[in-house]
């Protein structure tokens, strides 16, 4: 089977490579529903005039969601919406007839988009970071241990997500449906992940709560890895910390996935 | 060799149940009532390697599911199922290489790539060497016909020309056993005739096992010399195909000609057709007198209408 995989994997990226490019209409349009950070970019610039709110000056606001942008764009997973339609529309029935585990197949769709994701946000982000405020830039890292750092929280921030939506997505073998749990997670994604603003902006015990969740792992920490707001130390222990929700995430998407495609009933045809 | 073994199989759904209107709908809410459906109950057969059979019986009477459990989609709720000697429901890897499920209303072909894009996913995914992949999908074209169509996006292609290419998609991976639901549904007469051809001569040429199911009794007269019939989940029926239409309508058909007159038609029993035939000779004037079963389309209805 490893080696089964070795040589599948490159084919299944290739292909959802294609198919993202076969979508690239849809796909804009998808990307534009996630470009809430510039809004965010723009209100907390507006504050920032009066003077700086919670450490944040403008120039702190501008790199903080341009980061936040491109963190959204980079790791993100809609494995869900594919696992939910399929799940429904009996769909699944011909991922699960090949000798491969079907969520290696939603892996490979997912990543496949990054890409295009990437050279669509990066030149974007870049563009508004240097036209928007001269200065915000040299609040990005440019060390390359920072920046290896970074690459390791979004890949681990990647892996998260995916695990999260691919485990709602098969909880709709339970539900009729799982978007509305989804919504449910993407409410507190949005408030307690940092998407929508600094962390550092919330009160205190807000902030206590947010650490117990893993949804700071998922866009806050890539993005004050990026921006230079944390210590070495604080990022090491971020990184640690994100792994073991990793792993836990990991599990518990293949203990539903193990136990829910029993109940697969393989509607239609 | 049995390459499929079923017994005592049962399959059941939790099926939930609400009356129509808006209060049934919010009172659904709260309290959800369900039934249990017994899909399939208590089946047993078994078919040899190399072996076409038929699988018949109307709509909802559990063909699909029982080829989903062969395959390895549905979980049985109890009885006992092997095919190439593996339990489907266990999905090995090595069990998924050796079989294949046409769905004839599922598609496994991206639709907004050329179908040879879906060939080349397969070919990784079931590791096929390069020399086996093209020589298997140059075998595969030729017998199907299908030229470059391959290289056109699959929302281009026509419901045949889609049908042609899942069975290759099906097929690359040279499986021992076919299972093919409706492979032929909505498909216009010359290709109904193209694909049956095509699934005798991969029978015939690579020893697989098949397992059909269809509305078309064209499909299962040209393709089955067994059939397995079920009706509300149980097995009716396992013989050959004359058996069944000999249950079904014991009757031989005459059919008689007369200079000038429409043709009559006699149902006759089997005993004494001889004396019966005579008799209708020595009336004269006949011009033409055949003797046949009754076509499998009447079969069948009353079949499916008892």
């Amino acid at each position: 089977m490893p080696g089964r995989l070795d040589r599948a994997l490159p084919a299944m990226l290739r292909v959802g490579w294609k198919d993202a490019l076969a979508y690239r209409g849809e796909f804009l349009v998808w990307m534009l529903t996630m470009t809430l950070p510039l809004v965010m970019l723009a209100l907390f610039r507006a504050v920032a005039a009066e003077g700086s709110l919670g450490g944040f000056d403008a120039s702190a606001f501008t790199a903080y969601f341009l980061a936040g942008l491109c963190v959204r764009q980079l790791a993100s997973s809609w494995s869900i919406w594919e696992i939910n339609r399929e799940i429904r529309e009996g769909a699944l029935s011909m991922r699960l007839l090949r000798p491969i585990h079907p969520l290696w197949s939603y892996l490979c769709d997912s990543l496949a988009a990054i890409p295009m994701r990437a050279a669509i946000s990066l030149p974007v982000a870049l563009v508004l970071l240097y036209s928007i405020d001269g200065t915000a830039g040299e609040k990005l890292a440019r060390d390359p241990v920072t920046l290896a750092l970074f690459g390791v929280s979004l890949a681990q921030a990647f892996g998260i997500i995916f695990s999260i939506s691919s485990t709602i997505g098969a909880l709709g073998l339970y539900l009729e449906s799982a978007l509305g749990l989804w919504n449910i997670y993407v409410a507190f994604f949005m408030l307690l992940s940092g998407y929508l603003l600094p962390l550092a902006l919330f009160p205190a015990w807000l902030q206590r709560v947010a650490a117990l969740t893993p949804f700071p792992y998922l866009q806050s920490l890539p993005i004050e890895i990026l921006v230079r707001r944390l210590p070495l130390t604080t990022m090491l222990r971020g990184l640690a910390i994100q792994s073991g929700w990793l792993v836990l995430s990991v599990s518990v998407l293949l203990l539903v996935w193990q136990r829910a495609q029993k109940r697969f009933a393989a509607y239609g045809g | 060799m049995s390459v499929i073994v079923v017994r005592d199989l049962v399959k059941e759904f939790r099926v939930a149940e609400r009356e129509p209107g808006l209060w049934a709908a919010a009172r659904s809410l709260f309290h959800r009532r369900y039934k249990v459906a017994r899909a399939v109950d208590g089946i047993g057969f078994s078919i040899e390697r190399g072996e076409r059979v038929g699988f018949l019986g109307r709509n909802g009477a559990g063909k699909t599911t029982t080829l989903k459990m062969l395959a390895g989609l549905l979980h049985p709720t109890s009885g006992l199922v092997e095919v190439a000697g593996f339990a489907p429901q266990r999905r090995a890897p090595l069990f998924l290489g050796k079989i294949t499920l046409v769905l004839g209303q599922k598609q496994q072909l991206l639709w907004d790539l050329p179908p040879v894009d879906t060939f080349e996913l397969n070919r990784a995914i079931y590791d096929l060497s390069d020399a086996d992949y093209r020589h298997t999908l140059d075998e595969l074209i030729e017998l199907l016909q299908l030229g470059t169509l391959i290289k056109r996006p699959t929302r281009q292609l026509s419901l045949g020309e889609r049908m042609k290419c899942e069975l290759v998609a099906a097929l690359l991976h040279r499986p021992e056993v076919l299972f093919l639901d409706e492979p032929t549904i909505g498909l216009d007469v010359p290709t109904q005739l193209a694909l049956r051809e095509f699934i005798r001569a991969y029978n015939e040429r690579h020893g697989a096992t098949v397992l059909l199911t269809s509305h078309y009794m064209a499909d299962v007269t040209a393709l089955c010399p067994r059939v397995l019939l079920i009706d509300q989940g149980k097995l009716t029926f396992d013989g050959e195909l004359d058996g069944l239409v000999r249950r079904v309508r014991p009757n031989k058909r005459v059919i008689v000609r007369r200079a000038g007159l429409p043709p009559e038609t006699f149902d006759l029993p089997h005993e004494g057709l001889s004396q019966a035939v005579a008799k209708l000779l020595a009336a004269g004037d006949v011009d033409d007198l055949v003797v046949e079963d009754p076509p499998l389309e009447e079969v069948m209805r009353d079949l499916l209408s008892s």
